[in-house]
């Protein structure tokens, strides 16, 4: 026996002893609670993304792991939570208060957590308390109470608390009208932070200068507040800006798992900051100050089973400490915090919640107890991942509003490391803090900050593509501008300007960015000089973090053989919680510069599985879905599974994922380094999307087994005149098209084909880029935004399209183990061709195909699998327009519907893919047959469109949804009903009906109205489309148009005249013309429609809500599944 | 950045690393601290006196330096190691950088070291003797081993004070809130005491008079104190033999209070034993339950030995478990008003959830 294992027996003896004498000693779980309620957070949307997957999925795994059993629900087909095997019932079903009732009547569950479900699942828990629902059914609410929930999150009563605790807050106060809004702002003075009660990553919040700025933003923030309330706020801009992730116990015990340090100061949301863990410029005394009113914050409140996150702001001149807000749960901070030091706190939470106390539970990673606060000896940065370029007209300045997208995460030994992997973490190209001066006119950058601050007026400036040689005094005048706006891009445009001379006073003056960080920044520039000069010593250097593509672009020559010769290799790292103190069970690691690698590789036959990185628009949770479910189905299979991911907010960076996880960047060299240290037996490129795709010929060609379907057949797919050959060879039909390299060969390609066209870059997805162009004015307009969009990519060909209008589409995902193909479903686009399919919604199975059509889909899409050569997962697109099938592309990989299917089917596609790679054939592994379903399910997609005020709505063939919901029912119009209310539209059943369309689709249109209009709803449309609906008989009221004269529609929404609206249109002065039709629209949260087909399935799902009398039945996956076997 | 210096331990490995603060040589016990915060207080803290003091923490010397944060007159370190020693100070307190800091306390440090290598090789290999310096590897590691152990050295005559002081300084602004009974006054045996345990006794009411290490128990006595505190301090317990003699007079006599080294000498007055850790407790992170309310408390700790609970079997009862390792981490006398802890619940650097020992020990003095 080891003398540590003697001294544990010994401390059991005590304890035993202290036990008998009187100390009540361990309090066991609770064993009165046998069903528990969980609540997931619904679509990912900007301010609540994966991390709520994470949560959820660790949450339910640790309830069932506890014995209970658990209901869940989420409305969300791509959460690994949702999947059947993580909850005894699983209810894929709308988050409303209603539904989440019926559930509960049907299930009657002891007990509803709603901690791990994000403020969505916080804001239900507190509706079925108000309307007494828990109460009715006696549940329990558990992990936090109803009480701790309004004190942290009504303003009121959380400044009110902070004050009992001797704690100070900003100068604020809580207005329900504008006039009271204005007296509080006169009070306060400005600039004034507008922060609205009740909202997800703060939509509706902002920062106002002036008086007239303050109008405009306390309209706006009133209209996105569920009860219509504001905190209007001192503003602490500039100051510094602090988080800690604390957990508490029903026993009192507290402890701070980490603390984070915004580098942007107070005034950028957390969400939108680049975040460094642990705190970097906290003195012992500030962080224990800090610490101890974290503990009096979170006792006051009232948390007493759970984790919070409290911000803080302290001013750097002083060193005052105020408190900002608190969450009352489990956030996307915790999701961070969890993955930078080990520490799994929605596990812990969980448990707790259940009624244990922290000092009975463990640690997984060093077996010590769940009390030690986890300390680390690394540095973790995380940088937000944004998608301004898909919404052209936002207002790019980073506020207290979220805008970004997704996030990446990296772990270094020092924060020069960890930035520069953050950097090339993100998947935007670049391969380290590079410069951005031959990409970014910055003179003219500092011209339109100037004008928008002077006019208050966001002003869309075009990118030219030719920069002019400006001197470095030009730049550095302009780059002193250019960073006081805190933007997306503004870490870079700081580097450029401390490239171009301006200090770090200078910075600091500018942008209040602490100088312990721009110092660090000012290192890195200094090391870039040396490398330059062929001074530096490559083993230092990259200890900085510089990755050897961006060491070429500083030296000009290649460095990886040379690096490799001289042995300069990275070690590995383990996350262990304890910075080494004890030994780590846990193979969570991360590469770095030293002695000794800690990986400890196995001989065993291993299977690397690269991830998707971070979450963007095109490529989310679905892939990650994919990645996870490979993990377990190869672990299934006996191999040992590597995980290779950047993403906190995911499941597949939980180190009980797979076997040994590796939290690196995914581009090449970051991959090869892992690859030479464990030597697997092959890498699984196809699920994770685009980004491990991308890497795959580069892998390839270093001698890496690339599992199933090969880089070969990948490029097949994507090269154009490859792909023409197979088609051509298969006597498949597509819209005609052609390549084209270049301005001039796109015009010859397109008046070759007659306009209209569509155009894309090959090689990116999510639609990024790629428009229906009308003319020869608008497609040399955006040959501009193409080619900046493909910048980094491997070819930079742009592809020129036949539009084919009002053709209905159609994806197939299909996985083949190179022999035999089988479908996993064939999916009819709700919208008509022309949306990207990643934001149309979608039915399946296809509702309204003949069936020759679908016989003509499935055998082509198996002779194309079978063609390619594919062995895992592929997607095609098809349009269909009459009985005509034309193939649009084919992806041979995981698709964002994967889990979709999985969900309605049963067939864990992605697993099943896997095993296939890993060399089963598909009768092995049991899927020889499509599997079709009685009951119909819609994917509906979820988009950010209030967080971008000034931008269009209308759908297009970009793709701009940031998630998706499911809705399942009987009948498509049921299905369809449910998705639009998971997706927050809410059909009306009474009311005025606006409805303006183009053309061709007046006579569908007319056809809907009389169908409307004998359920009792009032038609109201403009004087064409009113005249096409009275010659069908209806009445009609008619409105102006916007600019026909004053009430126009915009008047008539805005005083709530209408319940919902059918707007289609056609060609750039339509679609400018009823822009704000569709902005009042949005900001009155009405349900809207813009294609005839998506307006006839609502007229659809009304009648059916109709006919039920508005009652809605749920019903469980596991139940759906059994009724198929 | 070249290398310019080494750490050698006196097992012959070395480490690699630049030179900074006094331009010199040290040599003495290579430790670590897993702390994420207050790199001053530890390099001032007298318990580390003689030790080569290795930060966990990778980016160290970002908030500077400033007078407050000392823990004793000046460094105790006899050296310091880190992965990033900051060139710049960011902190609205501070009064100089690390770096001066240092050099104008003539510590020696190095940094570039790969510290978790290092901290994983004390781990498994135990603390032992180190060399800071320029010469070869080879020569450092000599002069390591040539270096007098540690063990049985009494470090406590080294560090404490020459004279008898009183002390009234309290945490000021930075206090946290205590409940007080009184005034009693409490003398302070200074076995290398760290100023914020004073501070506590302070803001928890007492007058404060602080001793050397070798005052006999007459002479503490004839101070007509309430208590009698025994602070943290450096070294051997049993090698301070002086101390023990006194306090073995000591108890029945006053409440007492004991401190981490003051603990373990009080243990060993009552006829205990101790023993070393395979893994000693070094950070600022560390669960304690205390037995009597079932609370757990995140404390600070440095220390390799621990108390023998079972020596003490019949005479003491185990108050503090050390939830990670269920070692002992806090007693108290069943016969008088004596009892200790072996953590720090003064904590700086660390958090204050143990300060209610503070109260205990002014509640039993006034009773």
């Amino acid at each position: 026996m080891s003398a540590h294992g003697l001294l544990v027996s010994r401390a059991l003896v005590t304890l035993a002893d202290a036990c008998s004498e009187g100390y009540l000693g361990a309090m066991p779980k609770r064993t009165d609670l046998k069903k528990i309620l969980l609540v997931g957070s619904g679509p990912i949307v900007i301010g609540q993304g994966c991390e709520f997957d994470y949560s959820g999925t660790q949450g339910a795994k640790a309830l069932k792991q506890e014995g209970y059993e658990v209901v869940l629900v989420n409305s969300n087909p791509a959460t690994i939570m949702t999947d059947p095997e993580f909850a005894d019932r699983t209810y894929v079903e709308p988050l409303t208060p209603a539904v989440v009732r019926a559930i509960i009547e049907r299930e009657r569950p002891d007990a509803l957590l709603p901690t791990l479900g994000g403020q969505t699942a916080l804001n239900i828990a507190l509706a079925l308390h108000d309307d007494g629902t828990l109460d009715e059914f006696d549940v329990e609410l558990i992990g936090a109470q109803v009480g701790a929930i309004r004190k942290a999150e009504e303003r009121e009563l959380f400044k009110e608390a902070m004050t009992k605790i001797g704690l100070e807050s900003a100068r604020a106060k809580t207005v329900r009208t504008v006039e009271d809004a204005h007296e509080a702002a006169t009070d306060i003075g400005f600039p004034i932070i507008l922060r609205p009660s009740l909202t997800l990553g703060g939509t509706g919040g902002g920062i106002a200068y002036n008086r007239e700025e303050f109008d405009r933003a306390i309209r706006w923030a009133f209209s996105q507040s569920p009860n219509h309330e504001c905190l209007v706020e001192e503003s602490i801009l500039g100051w510094k800006e602090f988080e800690l992730e604390v957990i508490r116990d029903r026993a009192d015990n507290f402890a701070v798992i980490c603390t984070i340090e915004n580098f942007d100061p107070m005034g950028v949301h957390t969400g939108d900051s680049l975040t460094v863990a642990p705190a970097m410029t906290l003195t012992d005394r500030e962080y224990q100050r800090m610490r101890d009113a974290g503990r009096a914050i979170i006792t006051e409140i009232g948390v007493d089973t759970g984790g919070s996150n409290i911000q803080f702001a302290i001013n750097p001149d002083d060193g005052r400490l105020i408190v900002i807000e608190m969450n009352p749960r489990v956030s996307r901070s915790s999701a961070l915090a969890s993955k930078a030091t080990g520490y799994p706190i929605a596990k812990i939470a969980a448990k707790l919640a259940v009624g244990y106390t922290l000092d009975e539970l463990k640690n997984d990673i060093t077996g010590t107890s769940a009390a030690f606060e986890p300390t680390i000896d690394y540095v973790v940065v995380k940088m937000p991942r944004f998608a301004f370029e898909k919404f052209r007209g936002a207002d790019p300045r980073l506020t207290t509003q979220m805008k970004s997208v997704g996030e990446a995460m990296a772990i270094g030994r020092s924060f020069k490391e960890a930035l520069q992997k953050a950097t090339r973490s993100l998947e935007t190209g670049r391969d380290g803090l590079v410069s951005l001066r031959d990409k970014v006119d910055y003179p003219a950058l500092a011209a339109r900050y100037i004008k928008w601050r002077e006019s208050g007026e966001i002003t869309p400036g075009e990118q030219g593509l030719d920069i002019p040689a400006y001197s470095d005094e030009e730049l550095r005048e302009a780059l002193r501008e250019v960073v006081k706006t805190p933007v997306a891009d503004r870490l870079f445009y700081v580097a450029d300007a401390l490239r171009v001379g301006l200090t770090v006073e200078d910075l600091y003056e500018a942008t209040r960015i602490d100088r312990w960080f721009l110092t660090q920044l000012a290192e890195l520039i200094e090391a870039e000089h040396e490398i330059a000069a062929g001074n530096a010593e490559l083993a230092w250097v990259k200890t900085l973090g510089f990755s050897d593509a961006r060491i070429e672009t500083l030296t000009g020559t290649p460095i990886r053989e040379e690096r490799l010769r001289a042995g300069v290799r990275p070690i590995y790292a383990r996350v262990d919680t304890c910075a080494a103190e004890f030994v780590a069970e846990t193979p969570y690691l991360y590469s770095t510069w030293g002695r000794n690698s800690e990986s400890e590789a196995t001989d065993r036959k291993k299977i690397m599985i690269l991830g998707g990185g971070p979450n963007r628009i095109g490529q989310g949770i679905e892939f990650d879905y994919c990645c996870v479910h490979a993990a377990f189905a190869l672990r299934e299979m006996g191999f040992e599974t590597i995980m290779v991911n950047c993403n906190p907010e995911t499941v597949s960076t939980d180190y009980d994922t797979s076997d040994r996880l590796y939290f690196e960047p995914l581009t090449f060299e970051d991959v090869m380094s892992i690859v030479e240290e464990e030597n697997p037996y092959g890498v699984i490129v196809q699920l994770g999307g685009q980004t491990p795709l991308s890497l795959a010929v580069g892998l390839a060609r270093a001698g890496v087994n690339i599992l199933g379907t090969t880089a070969d057949a990948i490029d097949r797919a994507e090269d154009r005149e490859r792909f023409d050959e197979i088609l051509n060879k298969l006597g498949l039909k597509r819209p005609r098209g052609g390549i084209a390299n270049g301005v001039d060969d796109a015009f010859a390609v397109a008046e070759d084909i007659g306009f209209p066209v569509v155009v894309r870059p090959s090689y990116v997805l999510g639609g990024r880029a790629m428009e229906i162009v009308h003319s020869r004015a608008d497609l040399k307009r955006y040959m501009r935004v193409a080619l900046e969009a493909i910048e980094g990519a491997e070819t930079q060909t742009i592809l020129v399209d036949e539009f084919l209008k009002d053709a209905i589409e159609v994806d197939v995902d299909a996985v083949s183990d190179g022999t035999r193909v089988v479908i996993g479903g064939v999916m009819q686009h709700i919208e008509e061709a022309g949306v990207h399919s990643g934001d149309s919604s979608m039915v399946l199975p296809a509702h309204a195909l003949p069936p020759d059509v679908q016989a003509n889909i499935r055998s082509s899409t198996r002779a194309l699998a079978l063609e390619l050569g594919v062995v895992g997962l592929m997607n095609v697109q098809f349009a269909v327009r009459g009985s005509a099938v034309y193939v649009i592309e084919v992806n041979p990989r995981a698709s964002r519907t994967v889990p979709f299917i999985s969900k309605s089917t049963g067939v864990p596609l992605a697993q099943i893919a896997a095993k296939v790679m890993a060399g089963a054939t598909l009768e092995e592994v049991g899927l020889t047959q499509e599997v079709t379903t009685p009951h119909v399910a819609v994917k509906e997609s979820v988009f950010p469109f209030t967080k971008f005020q000034g931008v269009d709505t209308i759908l297009g063939p970009e793709m701009r949804s940031t998630g998706e919901v499911m809705g399942i029912g009987a009948t498509f119009p049921e299905a369809f009903h449910k998705a639009l209310l998971s997706a927050s539209v809410s059909l009306p059943t009474a009311g005025s009906i606006f409805i303006s369309v183009r053309d061709d689709d007046k006579p569908v249109a007319s056809e809907l109205a009389r169908r409307l209009s004998g359920l009792g709803f009032t038609i109201v449309a403009t004087r064409g489309t009113a005249s096409a609906i009275e010659r069908n008989g209806v009445n009609v009221t008619i409105a102006n148009k916007a600019g026909e004269g004053r009430p126009d529609v915009v008047d008539r929404l805005r005083s709530g005249e209408i319940a919902m609206v059918f707007n289609t249109t056609e060609g750039q002065k339509a679609i400018r013309d009823s822009r704000s039709l569709r902005r009042q629209t949005l900001l009155s949260g009405l349900p809207y429609f813009t294609t005839i087909a998506a307006a006839t399935a609502a007229t659809a799902a009304i009648e059916e809500t109709i006919a039920r009398d508005g009652k809605v039945t749920v019903r469980s996956l596991q139940e759906y599944h059994q009724a198929l076997a | 950045m070249k290398n310019n210096a080494h750490l050698v331990l006196a097992d012959g490995t070395a480490f690699p690393g630049r030179r900074i603060g006094h331009d010199g040589e040290t040599i003495g016990e290579a430790v670590f601290t897993t702390g994420m915060t207050g790199y001053q207080e530890v390099l001032t803290d007298p318990s580390y006196q003689r030790q080569l003091v290795c930060m966990t923490a990778p980016q160290i010397g970002n908030t500077g330096a400033t007078p407050e944060d000392d823990e004793s007159a000046a460094p105790h370190a006899a050296g310091f190691i880190v992965y990033e020693l900051s060139k710049v100070t960011s902190n609205w307190r501070a009064t100089e950088s690390l770096d001066e800091y240092l050099k104008r306390h003539r510590v020696v440090g190095i940094e570039g070291v790969d510290t978790r290598a290092l901290t994983r090789h004390l781990r498994d290999h135990g603390s032992q003797l180190a060399a800071i310096g320029s010469d070869d590897p080879s020569t450092l590691c000599d002069k390591a081993r040539a270096a007098t152990p540690m063990t049985g050295l009494d470090l406590a005559r080294e560090v404490t004070t020459k004279e008898r002081y009183l002390w009234t300084e309290g945490s000021g602004v930075w206090a946290s809130p205590m409940t007080t009974h009184g005034k009693p006054k409490v003398v302070a045996v200074d076995l290398g005491v760290k100023r914020n345990i004073l501070r506590c006794l302070v803001d928890a009411g007492c007058e404060v008079v602080v001793v050397p290490a070798n005052t006999s128990a007459a002479d503490i006595l004839a101070e007509s104190p309430d208590g009698v505190f025994l602070s943290n301090g450096p070294g051997d317990p049993a090698a301070v033999t002086y101390a023990i003699e006194s306090v073995r007079e000591l108890i029945g006599k006053r409440p007492l209070f004991g401190i981490c080294l003051g603990h373990q000498i009080l243990s060993l007055a009552l006829g205990g034993e101790t023993y070393k850790l395979k893994f000693g407790h070094r950070g600022l992170n560390q669960p304690v339950q205390d037995l009597a309310t079932g609370k757990v408390e995140v404390t600070t700790q440095n220390h390799g030995f621990v108390v023998d609970v079972d020596s003490l079997k019949g005479k003491c009862e185990l108050t503090h478990l050390h939830l990670n390792d269920g070692t002992c981490e806090g007693i108290s006398h069943l016969e008088s008003d004596t009892f200790s802890v072996q953590y720090h619940p003064e904590a700086a650097a660390g958090p204050h959830d143990a300060r209610y020992l503070f109260e205990r020990f002014v509640k039993q003095m006034t009773k």
